[in-house]
């Protein structure tokens, strides 16, 4: 059937490089389809031959990427989504997942489905599937989408010989379950998907943790193959006029698909001091950016605007450009034709050419008053401080300290160990009291690691390379002098008011559950009963996240409950069993051994009250059967509680220290959720484990060796470079009002005496640009450079037009 | 750069260059890329600034800020087409408010050279410690505010026109209370304390205020 196609190739439809060039068409009849279905778990979680047992763990999410990008080419599309759970269990899932959910002309569908036929006029496919209130229906839809999982790489085995490696039994690469990035030869590290499905945050995690364990190795070694790059001296051109270079990118047909890429050209050199203007087919390739290079050079340009994309992730690049040429780097803009105006006005061709010459024209006003800007070379000082003595920051500690620094561990209980003290097991068997105890000594052993328990952090200044952090512990007060900051505080177990917890001793959370059988308490072992009540103070209106292990954790201690107790009934009431990755397995073990499983809907929860049943006192959990549409009611002796993982009690204090900041959940926020997972927007900052979010335990050591990867990039330096756009005082026109020192919550602004009297004075170090400073200013004394507002003013100045 | 780094003379420029509509973005409330959130700043320089166009006539619809993530692409659009239609209604900056272009020009100009007061009025006494979007329009709505603002603002704007006029020729109080639209009892109540001040005289053989 035409019309039936993978999320792989539907994803390449949705590109701009894809094969219509970004627009939705149907291969049958190259027109765009209105009514789109996708059928979710497409050869994962089954156990026909062929398929995958496993969850794919990726698959929900990208779905409703899909289904949001599909909006955005076609607001009337209408989407239909076939799916079981919905796994929604990564940072910020559950609020992507409402945003897809509330979009017009959605609908999610909770049914096993299956293609009914194709009809011959139209190519229409029917999908039959089943509700619980209408039964079985066919449905007609124009195009249908299989969200189809990950497979091991192909040749995997090939792969595995060649290295001499073991695969695990689903074919994906074999790993030390307490360091996931460790195969089964030493030496020989994994990161990204060959540990098993994962999405791209995990994937960085193990990709800057696999560093930390080849840096572990090779460390002796570090820095003997670098060669310094030699700039060609900068150019002084404070006394010419500006002289702008535009390089007009067609980025493929990203941005010449759509926008007159010649016209644009053609209209800049007609700008004020543009003397030189041209196309080029991808700016960033390494041959363009050697012809601006020569450009510059050749043409004597002063100044350089590349209408492009965003200015995010090349302008690096592009600056570098100009180095090379002589020319201070902050003589550039980039005008953004892409982002802002080819990709979103794809259909309006003629307007999206005006548009990027508007852009274009503001870019250069504002390059005709940019400055040279100096970038601040700092020494880096080689300790590190790790903030939190759990599995994360032990792990983070030894893999730093492996690496030849010294760091000092600091903890608020008077023992290591953290959460992972009252954990016993692990899913896949791993005794996490042992390993723990192991891990503990192998801290304490370490020459370069200097422990401080029952520690508190009183004060924390300092910058990038030059921390100075005061800790208040049983050794008494500590100045500690570090280059860079671990964060790993961990998390708390929410305290449930819900369902009679904390007044009947029968009602547990998770982890005592666990601690519980771990002690092999009689009475819970050899209970009748036990009730499992999911989600319990989570994804709800005030904590709107999935708290990501519990569905694994109720699976594990169901398991072992019934590994000691067969005859035990097990009931665990759920919403969606987030048991991704390769935990499906044990979901499905454990619905094998009998152990029930009970969907409820949020709007329906379980009810629990006390009561004598047959003489036996019990407490009656009430919930509604979604299968029959009947209220069950089971009485159980033990009730166990799914409490949420909630950010740790003092993160506000901390994110107040370290001036780092907390997302909306208030668990401490990434410098970008994919890409930089570990690092914080605060340079010099890194995080890991459970304070970032909730994880297991195998995902926490991949992130605290990332953060001890990404640590070392700074530490393995002596020197580090901080941007030269920051703020500035101009003294005489400071009146000493202080508005700006208020305003900076970096503490960057501070009074210092002068001739003249108190003036404010920046710390450029600590300035992170955001230029509050500037706008509360009255006088406009205090200014951010490379935003000035005369670099301001005159692009809105150049916002009217040109007539 | 931050949306609280958006000057109110940006504002004020945009709009004194004829722009129909000002729009700003900035971050989610609660979810500072900085950990200054400064968009609370920048969110009560718009309530302010709001303001002062309705009491210079002009609809205050006409600036907008909105508060949206980089991963929110389609409510972006949705708000920028809703604020670009909003615009298109109200038509052509000044003219469709019946504003003259003179005293528009005018008024403007006293706001522009306003704007250091305005920044400590803003930093003094608008600053809250609300944490979320209604409460601070609630407090811009609120009769508190309403004093503060007829207090600190309302008579220094009318100061600072009278001055721009007279820098044109000297005027009397009922030509200047005429041009003005304002009440000659208060015109009279700016020019004596103006040149207590010393900044206009009365000349007595034009039987004129004037500049000092």
């Amino acid at each position: 059937m035409k019309n039936v196609v993978t999320s792989m190739d539907y994803e390449r439809l949705l590109c701009a490089t894809g094969p219509y060039e970004g627009e939705i068409l149907r291969a049958s009849d190259r027109k765009h389809p209105h009514k789109i279905a996708w059928i979710q778990c497409v050869g994962s979680r089954r156990v026909t031959p062929g398929d995958n047992s496993y969850c794919s763990a990726v698959c929900c999410t990208y779905t409703q990427k899909q289904v949001i990008l599909t909006k955005d080419h076609d607001a009337e599309a209408q989407c239909t989504i076939f799916h079981n759970d919905i796994r929604s269990y990564g940072k910020d899932f559950e609020r992507f997942y409402q945003r897809a959910e509330i979009l017009p002309g959605i609908r999610f569908i909770r049914s096993y489905v299956s293609i009914g036929r194709e009809i011959p006029e139209t190519k229409n496919v029917t999908i039959r599937y089943a509700t619980t209130g209408d039964g079985v229906k066919e449905e007609e839809f124009e195009l249908v989408i299989l969200s189809v999982g990950l497979n091991p790489p192909a040749d995997v085995k090939g792969v595995a010989k060649k290295f001499g490696i073991e695969l695990d039994p689903h074919g994906f690469c074999k790993t030390n379950p307490v360091n996931p990035m460790e195969t089964s030869r030493p030496g020989i590290f994994v990161s990204g998907a060959f540990q098993g499905p994962a999405d791209i945050p995990e994937s960085v995690f193990s990709a800057s943790g696999a560093s930390s364990l080849c840096g572990e190795f090779l460390d002796y070694r570090r820095g003997k193959l670098t060669k310094e790059r030699v700039y060609p001296q900068e150019r002084d051109v404070s006394k010419e006029e500006p002289r702008i270079g535009v390089f007009v990118c067609h980025c493929g047909a990203n941005i010449g698909r759509v926008v007159s890429v010649p016209s644009t050209v053609e209209y800049a050199l007609t700008l004020p001091n543009v003397v030189y203007a041209q196309e080029q087919l991808f700016s960033c390739a390494t041959n363009s950016a050697k012809e601006i290079t020569d450009m510059i050079k050749e043409k004597g340009l002063n100044r350089v605007v590349v209408a492009a994309c965003s200015p995010r992730t090349l302008e690096p690049l592009f600056r570098d450009t100009l180095r090379e040429a002589g020319i201070n780097q902050y003589f550039f803009d980039m005008a953004n034709i892409r982002e802002h105006c080819s990709w979103v006005h794809s259909k309006e061709k003629e307007d999206a050419t005006q548009k990027a010459k508007d852009i274009t024209r503001l870019s250069v006003a504002r390059a005709c008053h940019l400055e040279p800007l100096q970038e601040i070379d700092l020494p880096v000082n080689k300790m590190a401080l790790v903030v939190g003595g759990g599995i994360a920051g032990m792990t983070c500690a030894l893999s730093i300290a492996n690496q030849g620094h010294e760091v000092h561990l600091v903890e608020k209980d008077k023992d290591l160990g953290g959460k992972a003290r009252r954990i016993h097991y692990t899913l896949e068997g791993l005794d996490v009291q042992a390993y723990l105890r192991d891990l503990v000594r192998k801290v304490y052993q370490h020459p370069l690691i200097h422990v401080y328990t029952d520690a508190i952090i009183t004060e924390a200044t300092g910058y990038v390379g030059n921390f100075v952090t005061k800790v208040k512990s049983e050794r008494g007060v500590t100045e500690i002098k570090h280059g860079a900051a671990v964060i790993a505080v961990g998390a708390d177990e929410y305290k449930p008011t819900e369902y009679f917890y904390g007044k009947d001793d029968r009602v547990l959370t998770l982890l005592e559950l666990e601690e519980k059988i771990a002690k092999g308490e009689e009475k819970l072992i050899h209970a009748q009963s036990l009730v499992m009540i999911q989600c319990v103070g989570c994804r709800q209106e005030d904590r709107n996240y999935c708290s990501r292990v519990c569905c694994s954790q109720a699976v594990k201690n169901a398991l072992k409950l019934k590994e000691i107790n067969p005859r035990m009934d097990i009931y665990i009431l759920y919403r969606d069993m987030m048991t991704y990755g390769f935990s499906e397995d044990y979901y499905r073990e454990a619905s094998n051994k009998e152990v029930k499983f009970i969907r409820y809907e949020p709007q329906d929860k379980p009810q629990v009250e006390a009561v004598k049943e047959e003489g036996r006192s019990v407490l009656r959990v009430t919930v509604t059967d979604p299968i029959l549409g009947q209220n069950l009611a089971i009485g159980t002796d033990f009730l166990a509680l799914a409490a949420a993982i909630i950010p740790p009690v003092g993160n506000r204090e901390i994110s107040q220290l370290f001036k780092i900041s907390l997302g909306p959940d208030e668990f401490f926020k990434e410098a970008h959720v994919k890409l930089r997972p570990v690092d914080f927007a605060t340079d010099g900052v890194f995080l890991c484990g459970i304070a970032h979010y909730p994880k297991h335990i195998p995902e926490a050591i991949n992130q605290a060796y990332a953060a001890a990867g990404r640590a070392l990039t700074l530490l393995s330096h002596d020197i580090v470079t901080v941007s030269g756009s920051v703020c500035e005082v101009i003294e005489n026109d400071c009146v000493s009002c202080g508005a700006c020192i208020t305003a900076c919550t970096y503490g960057a602004i501070e009074f210092r005496e002068t001739a003249q009297g108190r003036k404010a004075w920046v710390n450029p170090v600590i300035c992170k640009g955001d230029g509050l400073c500037n706008a509360v200013c009255p006088t406009g004394a205090v200014y951010l450079k490379h935003f000035t507002d005369e670099d301001l003013l005159s692009q809105i100045d150049a916002a009217v037009g040109d007539g | 750069m931050c949306s609280g780094r958006v000057d109110l003379a940006f504002i004020l420029r945009a709009f004194s260059n004829g722009m129909d509509g000002v729009f700003i973005g900035g971050c989610r409330l609660k979810e500072c890329n900085y950990i200054t959130h400064g968009n609370y700043h920048a969110l009560s320089n718009v309530l302010l600034f709001r303001k002062i166009m309705e009491h210079i006539g002009l609809n205050p619809e006409r600036l907008r800020i909105k508060f949206l993530s980089s991963g929110e692409g389609i409510l972006l659009v949705e708000v920028i087409n809703d604020f670009c239609q909003k615009v298109r209604e109200l038509g052509p900056f000044g003219k469709s408010e019946g504003v003259d272009e003179r005293g528009l020009k005018l008024n403007l100009e006293a706001v522009t050279q306003l704007i250091p007061y305005f920044k400590l009025v803003e930093r003094e006494k608008l600053r809250l410690p609300f944490k979320s979007e209604e409460e601070y329009k609630e407090f811009f709505a609120s009769d508190d505010l309403n004093r503060l603002f007829n207090e600190l603002i309302i008579d220094k704007l009318a100061i600072s026109q009278i001055l721009l006029l007279l820098r044109e020729k000297p005027l009397s109080t009922g030509e200047i209370s005429k041009i003005l639209y304002l009440n000659p009892s208060d015109v009279s109540r700016h020019l004596n304390s103006s040149s207590r001040y010393g900044l206009v005289r009365y000349d007595e053989s034009r039987k004129r205020f004037a500049l000092a």
